[in-house]
């Protein structure tokens, strides 16, 4: 068996699934409904100043789009940071680390942009006994009009210096938790590096409409006639994740720092391609908030099962293993060839692929009149839309063209050397003739 | 007989009211919206789609169903409309598992075809329940058509040509409308009077006179026809019952298999429809089987459907016949009746059973106090105007009959193959036809 056990920036779960700072992790019944289910590490949802408690509105918080048979696609909500006061919330805290001491006790945390509301509430906070921080730079509804939260992550000289702040009040790890809503995921990377971070965690939701009432002509969920922009989370915003975490994971500046992958997490799979790419571990929210705490047996099962299925001992055998193949465009094989191939035995002849592809691609696939579909070699491009949209498994592939072969419709011979953009003659700024 | 909705000597009320009401409730109760776009949501709108192909009235299946994911159903209801005006009771009643579900490609695939019967039927429910009739006549064209017969092609023509403009006279020999709609099809198939609502339904496209009670024939002629309207459509079906010839075949109890059908239909109390307790059926199509299990569900403690072809020949699908044998109906094939014995009332029937060569072809008798002849329908019109190919309506076609101005379609003539649709198709086609000749585009 696989060990799951996880040690992420010094702080060790048995598995390396927490649950992320959210509903879920919002008060000790909860945490503790998820401990018992199995759940490695919780964020706890996250600390407000001291004070008269933060208000959430009293109509719906979430809205959603489905799939077939409303399966949750997508979820967005406008919900704040813990509308309990901090007192109980850290008394809870405490119980909760007292009764589990070996899962990993995180405690989420906005405050204003202020040097001594950080530095108060920090050291407060780690009187619970809890194992790291997690800075909300994140949520980009609410929080983020009144200067936090996402106000904060898309201005990296704010991450860095509330960073260091944090980290000048503590010994226990600082994960800085980024938002996507900014251009380009490097800058706040590197500003929570600069600033002495342990680790970041990402991605925070994406700020999003989920829909429109077509009736009331707002926005869902709608408030009294009225809607706004919320944070965007679950299935849908795994790509967009994914590819934030690789960035980070293979860019210079911020290569080797420590990263918790968030973003539509729902299977063990999921999890895995987060590892692959340089997560060091994963939070989940949506799923649970879709399926119960439940899935985490699916997912500690899955992921060890793959595991020795694989021969990977533990999950930093994983961690980074996809990271070298992520590369730029202009690094791609511009000699690698392809074609399509149906298999005709487990073609339905639905069509699809030659609607796809004649409506929209490159016109390579031929119908007969008995519904026989078959690839163009002369035409087809190998660009794999026929693949995506055929509705059985394998049934259409890629197949490559061996070195030496010819392609139909280059009538060249397919090259047996590497050759990329930055060496290819229409390349104006080619290396090649250098 | 038909009209006592008894048949003297058998009794009526076996089974219980409620048990009756469980019995013959919806064969497939309509989906609700969420069932339904569930079900849309597997049709993969493949290209040039072969349901589409399978359909004999072309429905864009793939269309409607989209709509329907879309949670439009009342355009949905259009699509299917366009092409089928009587697309509601299609959805009841087509053999969609040798139609558009056997061509469906998760047929293929996977044995379980995107379920389009049900699918439409939710669409047009949806539609017909809102009161929503979707068309409006064209300008008027000044011609007046008739059209003799009220069953699905009658109606199909019917609306088509109203629509197109023309005005239009229905003459129908029953004293409701609709035709084998409503006194041919098993009430499991149409609840809730659904024939009456949905030729009411398509009545509401305007310019179409309903005259009941009127047979052609006996009341007026097709050369009254031709004077008195511009041109004709004859969707009369098939009137007569196929004889088995045999003798005592005029003993009390052996009954039509239609009008068997017919009285049940007929009746708003099934409790009161009187069948036998052993009930022996004689034929191969939906006829027979619906009248089968409707024995068995008023209560018949035996039923036994005797047909002279083997399994595979037997018209009926396979799937009527699974439908047929969980409701507990014995099946024999490859049997012919011989001879009927009784003195008043039957006492039972023999048959001859078919054995594979060299063995010699053994007889057997069968008790029975009930005998349904479902063994064919046949073309009652005087021939004397018409010609007729293979004892139906001859067309050529465009669907013409052998007369000038004289259209058929439907049963009742040698293009039909005895599917609703196919009827409504025809009708629909010959009213284009009628309308491009009258207007001198034909």
């Amino acid at each position: 068996m696989a060990d799951l056990t996880s040690n992420f920036c010094g702080i060790s779960s048995p598995n390396p699934f927490w649950l992320a700072s959210a509903p879920p992790t919002d008060k000790e019944y909860n945490v503790r409904r998820a401990f018992e289910a199995g759940w490695g590490g919780v964020v706890w949802k996250t600390l407000g100043s001291e004070g008269p408690p933060i208000v959430n509105v009293n109509g719906p918080r979430y809205g959603a789009i489905w799939g077939a048979d409303r399966r949750l696609l997508g979820l967005n909500n406008i919900e704040l940071i813990t509308d309990r006061s901090l007192e109980i919330n850290l008394e809870e805290m405490a119980r909760i680390k007292r009764d589990f001491p070996d899962r990993a006790l995180i405690a989420s945390v906005m405050v204003p942009c202020e040097e001594q509301h950080w530095k108060d509430i920090v050291p407060r906070i780690a009187e619970t006994g809890v194992d790291g921080f997690e800075l909300n730079f994140g949520c980009p509804h609410g929080m983020s009009e009144r200067g936090m939260g996402s106000a904060v992550g898309q201005v990296p000289e704010y991450i860095e210096m509330v960073t260091r702040w944090c980290k000048e009040s503590t010994d226990l790890p600082i994960i800085v938790k980024l938002t996507p809503n900014i251009t380009n995921i490097i800058y706040p990377a590197t500003a929570a590096k600069d600033g002495g971070a342990d680790a970041v965690s990402l991605i925070n939701t994406i700020s999003s409409i989920v829909s429109v009432d077509l009736d009331d002509m707002a926005p869902n969920p709608t408030i009294d006639g009225k809607g706004t922009a919320g944070g965007y989370c679950g299935p849908a915003v795994k790509p967009i994740a994914l590819n934030m975490v690789a960035q980070i994971a293979r860019t210079a500046e911020t290569q080797g720092l420590p990263i918790s992958g968030i973003g539509g997490v729902t299977t063990w799979r999921d999890a895995a391609e987060f590892l692959a790419l340089g997560a060091g571990n994963v939070q989940v929210c949506t799923a649970a908030m879709t399926y119960g705490f439940g899935i985490i047996k699916e997912m500690t099962a899955g992921l060890s099962g793959w595991m020795d299925e694989k021969g990977y001992s533990s999950v930093d055998a994983i961690v980074g293993r996809a990271v070298p193949n992520v590369t730029d465009w202009q690094y791609l094989n511009l000699n690698y060839t392809a074609k399509a191939r149906i298999d005709q035995d487990s073609c339905i002849s639905c069509g699809r692929c030659y609607a796809a592809c004649e409506d929209t691609s490159h016109q390579a696939i031929a119908m007969s009149d008995d519904r026989v579909f078959t690839v163009k070699d002369d035409e087809c491009v190998a660009c794999n839309l026929c693949v995506n949209v055929c509705p059985v498994d394998n049934c259409i592939t890629m197949e490559q063209i061996s070195a030496g072969e010819l392609d139909e419709r280059t009538g060249q011979p397919v090259a047996a050397e590497y050759g990329n953009w930055t060496q290819h003659p229409n390349n104006p700024m080619s290396k090649a003739a250098e | 007989m038909a009209s006592s909705g008894q048949v003297e000597q058998l009794e009526s009320g076996r089974v219980s009211k409620e048990q009756l009401d469980t019995n013959f409730s919806d064969l497939h109760p309509e989906f609700d919206a969420h069932e339904a776009a569930v079900a849309a949501d597997r049709c993969y709108f493949c290209y040039d789609a072969p349901c589409v192909t399978a359909c004999p009235t072309s429905i864009d299946i793939p269309l409607f169903i989209r709509q329907i994911s879309t949670d439009m159903p009342l355009a949905s209801a259009k699509t299917i409309f366009d092409q089928n005006i009587l697309g509601g009771m299609c959805a009841r009643v087509c053999p969609t598992e040798t139609l558009c579900e056997e061509a469906c490609v998760r047929e293929a695939a996977e044995g379980k075809p995107v379920e389009i019967g049900r699918l439409q039927r939710y669409a047009t429910d949806v539609s017909m329940r809102a009161d929503h009739h979707p068309y409006t006549r064209a300008a008027n064209t000044g011609k007046r058509i008739a059209v003799v017969g009220a069953g699905p092609a009658g109606l199909a023509a019917a609306h088509r040509l109203a629509m197109l403009g023309n005005d239009v006279d229905i003459f129908d020999a029953g004293a409701k409308p609709g035709g084998l709609n409503e006194f041919g099809i098993a009430a499991y198939k149409a609840t809730d009077n659904f024939a009456q609502e949905e030729v009411e339904w398509l009545l509401q496209i305007g310019g179409i006179e309903l005259h009941s009670g009127k047979a052609l024939g006996k009341d007026f002629t097709l050369t009254d026809l031709g004077s008195s309207h511009d041109a004709t459509f004859i969707g009369i079906g098939l009137e007569s019952v196929r004889n088995l010839s045999l003798d005592n075949e005029n003993l009390s109890n052996v009954e039509n298999a239609v009008d068997f059908i017919s009285r049940l239909r007929q009746s708003s109390d099934f409790s009161k429809v009187s069948v036998g307790s052993n009930v022996v059926v004689i034929g191969g199509g939906m006829t027979a089987i619906d009248a089968a299990v409707q024995s068995k569900l008023l209560g018949a403690e035996e039923v036994t459907l005797v047909y002279r072809g083997s399994q595979t020949k037997m018209p009926a699908s396979q799937y009527e016949q699974e439908i047929a044998k969980s409701k507990g109906v014995r099946f024999i094939f490859n049997a012919k009746p011989i001879s009927i014995k009784g003195s008043v009332a039957i006492e039972h029937i023999e048959f001859e059973q078919a054995m594979p060569k060299p063995a010699a072809n053994k007889n057997f008798v069968l008790e029975t106090d009930h005998i349904l002849k479902a063994i064919g329908q046949l073309l009652t019109e005087d021939s004397q105007y018409l010609e007729i190919e293979g004892s139906k309506i001859k067309v050529n076609s465009l669907l013409e009959t052998s007369l000038e101005n004289v259209w058929a379609g439907g049963d009742c003539v040698s293009a039909g193959d005895d599917l609703t649709v196919t009827a409504v198709a025809q009708g629909r086609d010959a009213a284009e036809n009628i309308h491009s000749k009258l207007m001198g585009e034909g």
